[in-house]
């Protein structure tokens, strides 16, 4: 059983390894070893020749295993393995032994014990090598269906290509209309177009599409399964409205005698009990809000028996006496539906800090507001049409102030990376100001400009040439008030001089997060997150959309804050990705997973507690663990738990690790 | 030439007879895009001040920034401040050469030395003197284009 004929490739890789390690003398040494058939060296394993050379080996001395001592597995251990399988050997009989980033690289200095190392290494990886057992690939069924969390223009994106690639899309949203946060802006940077005319299009592709199922008010409630077949409940809130009858004619809306602040417009405007999430929504369908609503709150207190009803009386039916298609019923019609998918793309998108966690920036002042609401009172469709006006008295400003890295690039008080788009939507603002007030005074007080896209510093240049916005180099310290005006201290720090300038409104540029919720969704779908709420990808650089979780892709700013060109081109890429997935017939797994042996196995389900994807149960009836081999990642988390080592991982036994380790411990 | 002297007469306008109070702070009243004063250099020197960037190359490079008491980035800070009273008692754009250093490499193609030639003419349209000179030492030996040049630069 064990392997007599084994083949070992030293790689020099270029110095990296053979300045430091003797490459030859490691050679010589292994090849002493009597279940060696071959050792030899090649200046680069990894290019063509010496791919070639360990396919023709394989061949020519009939090697029934191989050890390649290169760099770490991660770069190419996939390579090796394919280049012995093309000369015959099972793929699985391959073993990395890395000698770059364990001998050569941290032992620069002591060559000799380099070597040494380097010898040792790969006789523990041989020994570990020698009990491997042949595999063959896990086949695993796909569910060809996709599912978009977040309905933003990352989401709408991933759905619209998904869905023209054939494949049924479920989109689920929170809000009650898609659009996510670019539906809220008034116009974009560095085109000025509004988002209102260049999204709308997409929205109503995905309200019209054959392939895409909307869920909108929804949200993801759990989520089972595995890549290619994966079980997601998606809970549809209760709207207390027919959407199926519901014609979003609005009569519903001038009735109502409930006033609240709107979610859409970020507090800066009014919006009503039952409403529609904005005049452009998809669906245009009004939903009622179960927390202001007088007629749903007076049930839920006489449910709850805190009031008796008196006989006769007449509770507020306002909206449904104008209903003409009898849509509003007052009924809870929450619902839990469940779909099954084979791919999850995630694109929840961001949220802005609250001009409120800044109070010496003025944060608790009506007039001092944050860009994304100043971004409702710049849009034409906004509460005041286009023309800012101080949400305190309504008057124009005829000054202000935008103060950027509000939280940005500052560990202390907000978050320690920049927010990368501030820059470039705040010289937005201040031009659109410019458009609609001309005689407006606008500062602009930043640290740097980093505008660093296609036009982005044209567009600041128009900004300070053609606009006439002040830009002063400097963070802002204190806003407070003085009589009507707010005053704004600050430093000019190219004069090397404190400036002081009185305002009639100031707008926070503050820091972007991971939006509300997103943790507890990642818990749900076992995908890594930061503290800030920014979803991990794999490899930043070479895996941007893909997470550690197989068939789950983000897209878009759940990543980390994007402007809207690099989310549209987030959305696709990771719909480019889902349909890889879902145009095989059949997915091909590694089979290095766990395995029970059911003969020892006692069934006390230490192995369960400790899975971190699930993918353990305990049969009942014969009461010993059982894994599900398309959940399991082959961690080897249960392996290390279990009392009686009777789950293993494949080719990660405790023979084979042990007698690695014995050889690795051998005293120098 | 080594031992002619031109004694500039700065105590008079020196940026240090200010007030440490005055010159460590300065509010904004109106917006500098409708200071006459700054429209009147722009109108001067023909070149648009608002556009500079303040990327420094232009002090990186002045040969005569050693000498100054605001470099010309900063004049052009100064500038897009609204505040020119600061310029007006600075001594740099009288030691500005206009050897073009400057203009050659702004990257954003501004006329530097145009501008410091509007700030000079702003004062010197109100009849000031930079130069006075009968105080000017060594006269008798220096010679007479150096004189006359100086007196086109720094007089009415």
């Amino acid at each position: 059983m064990a392997m007599k004929r084994i083949g070992v490739f030293i790689c020099h890789c270029g110095r990296n390894i053979a300045g430091t390690v003797d490459v030859k003398k490691v050679a010589e040494e292994i090849g002493k070893r009597e279940d060696v058939a071959l050792a030899t060296t090649y200046i680069f394993m990894c290019s063509e020749p010496g791919q070639k050379l360990i396919e023709e080996s394989v061949k020519k001395y009939n090697l029934d295993g191989v050890v390649v001592a290169n760099c770490s597995p991660t770069l190419h251990e996939k390579t090796m393995r394919n280049a012995a399988a093309r000369g015959g050997l099972n793929p699985y009989r391959v073993e990395i032994a890395n000698i770059r980033e364990w001998a050569a690289w941290p032992h620069e200095d002591n060559p000799e014990a380099a070597t040494r190392k380097a010898i040792r290494i790969i006789n523990a990886t041989i020994e570990k090598l020698k009990a491997n057992a042949s595999l063959e690939p896990i086949e695993v069924p796909v569910v060809r269906r996709a599912l978009v969390i977040g309905g933003g223009v990352a989401g709408i994106q991933a759905a619209l290509d998904l869905a023209d690639a054939g494949i049924e899309t479920i989109l689920v949203e929170r809000e009650p209309s898609i659009g996510g946060n670019m539906f809220r802006l008034s116009e974009t940077f560095p085109t000025l177009d509004c988002p209102q005319c260049i999204l709308t299009p997409k929205m109503n592709d995905v309200a019209q599409h054959p392939n895409i199922k909307l869920y909108t008010y929804s949200e993801v409630e759990s989520v089972e399964g595995f890549m290619g077949n994966f079980k997601v409940k998606i809970r549809k809130k209760a709207t207390y409205v027919d959407w199926d009858k519901c014609t979003g004619c609005g009569e519903c809306l001038r009735v109502c005698p409930i006033n609240v602040d709107s979610e859409f417009d970020l507090r800066m405007a009014k919006r009503k009990a039952i409403y529609i999430a904005n005049e452009q929504a998809v669906p245009l369908k009004a939903l009622i809000d179960e927390n202001t609503c007088i007629r749903l709150q007076f049930e839920k207190k006489v449910k709850e028996g805190k009031i008796k009803p008196k006989k006769n009386v007449k509770i507020c039916s306002k909206c449904a006496d104008v209903c003409e298609p009898n849509a509003i019923h007052f009924q809870n019609n929450e619902e839990i539906v469940e779909e099954e998918v084979g791919s999850i793309i995630v694109a929840t998108g961001f949220e802005v800090m609250p001009a409120e966690a800044f109070p010496e920036l003025g944060g608790k002042y009506p007039d001092v507001l944050n860009s994304l609401q100043f971004e409702r009172l710049l849009a034409p469709s906004g509460p005041t049409a286009g023309i800012p006006r101080r949400p305190s008295d309504g008057k124009v400003p005829e000054s202000i102030a935008f103060v950027h890295c509000v939280g940005s690039r500052d560990p202390q008080s907000g978050v320690p990376y920049c927010s990368r788009i501030c820059c470039m939507y705040t010289i937005k603002q201040a031009m659109l100001v410019k458009h609609a007030l001309p005689s407006t005074a606008v500062y602009d007080f930043y640290i740097d400009i980093r505008s660093n896209g296609k036009g982005y510093e044209e567009f600041y240049h128009r900004a300070k040439e053609e606009y006439g916005v002040n830009f002063i180099r400097g963070k802002v310290s204190k806003i407070y008030k003085v009589g009507d005006k707010y005053r704004v201290q600050g430093v000019d720090t190219l004069t090397g001089r404190i400036v002081e300038v009185d305002v009639d409104m100031v707008i926070l540029a503050t820091a972007a997060k991971g939006s509300e919720g997103v943790k507890d969704l990642a818990k749900k779908l076992r995908i890594p997150y930061d503290e800030w709420g920014w979803l991990k990808e794999t490899h930043l650089k070479l895996k941007p959309l893909e997470t550690p979780v197989g068939g789950v892709f983000i897209a878009g700013a759940a990543q980390f804050v994007k402007d809207i060109t690099d989310s549209v081109s987030q959305g696709s890429g990771a719909a480019a990705k889902a349909m890889a997935l879902l145009s095989k017939p059949q997915l091909e797994k590694e089979p290095l997973l766990a395995k029970v042996d059911p003969e020892i196995c006692a069934g006390c389900g230490r192995c369960k507690d400790q899975c971190a994807y699930g993918a353990i149960s305990i049969d009942p009836v014969r009461h010993v663990a059982v894994v599900n081999e398309a959940l399991c990642e082959g961690c080897g988390a249960c392996s290390a738990n279990c009392p009686t080592t009777a789950i293993q991982v494949v080719n990660f036994k405790k023979g084979q690790i042990i007698r690695a380790v014995d050889v690795l411990a051998e005293v120098f | 030439m080594g031992a002619c002297k031109v004694h500039i007469p700065i105590k008079s306008i020196s940026i240090q007879n200010l007030k440490v109070g005055e010159m460590m702070k300065y509010t904004i009243k109106k917006d500098p895009h409708k200071d006459e004063r700054v429209q009147e250099i722009i109108d001067i020197s023909g070149q648009n001040i608002f556009s500079c960037y303040q990327c420094g190359r232009c002090s990186s490079g002045c040969p005569m920034a050693e000498f100054m008491d605001i470099l010309p980035n900063q004049v052009f800070m100064f500038l897009q401040e609204g505040d020119v009273d600061t310029l007006l008692q600075a001594k740099t754009p009288w030691i500005c050469a206009a050897c073009f250093t400057c203009t050659v490499r702004c990257p954003v193609g501004l006329d530097l030395a145009a501008v410091m030639e509007a700030i000079r003419e702003l004062q010197l349209r109100k009849n000031y003197d930079y130069v006075d000179p009968y105080n000017v030492e060594e006269r008798d030996i220096l010679p007479p284009i150096a004189l006359v040049s100086n007196f086109r630069k720094f007089t009415p």
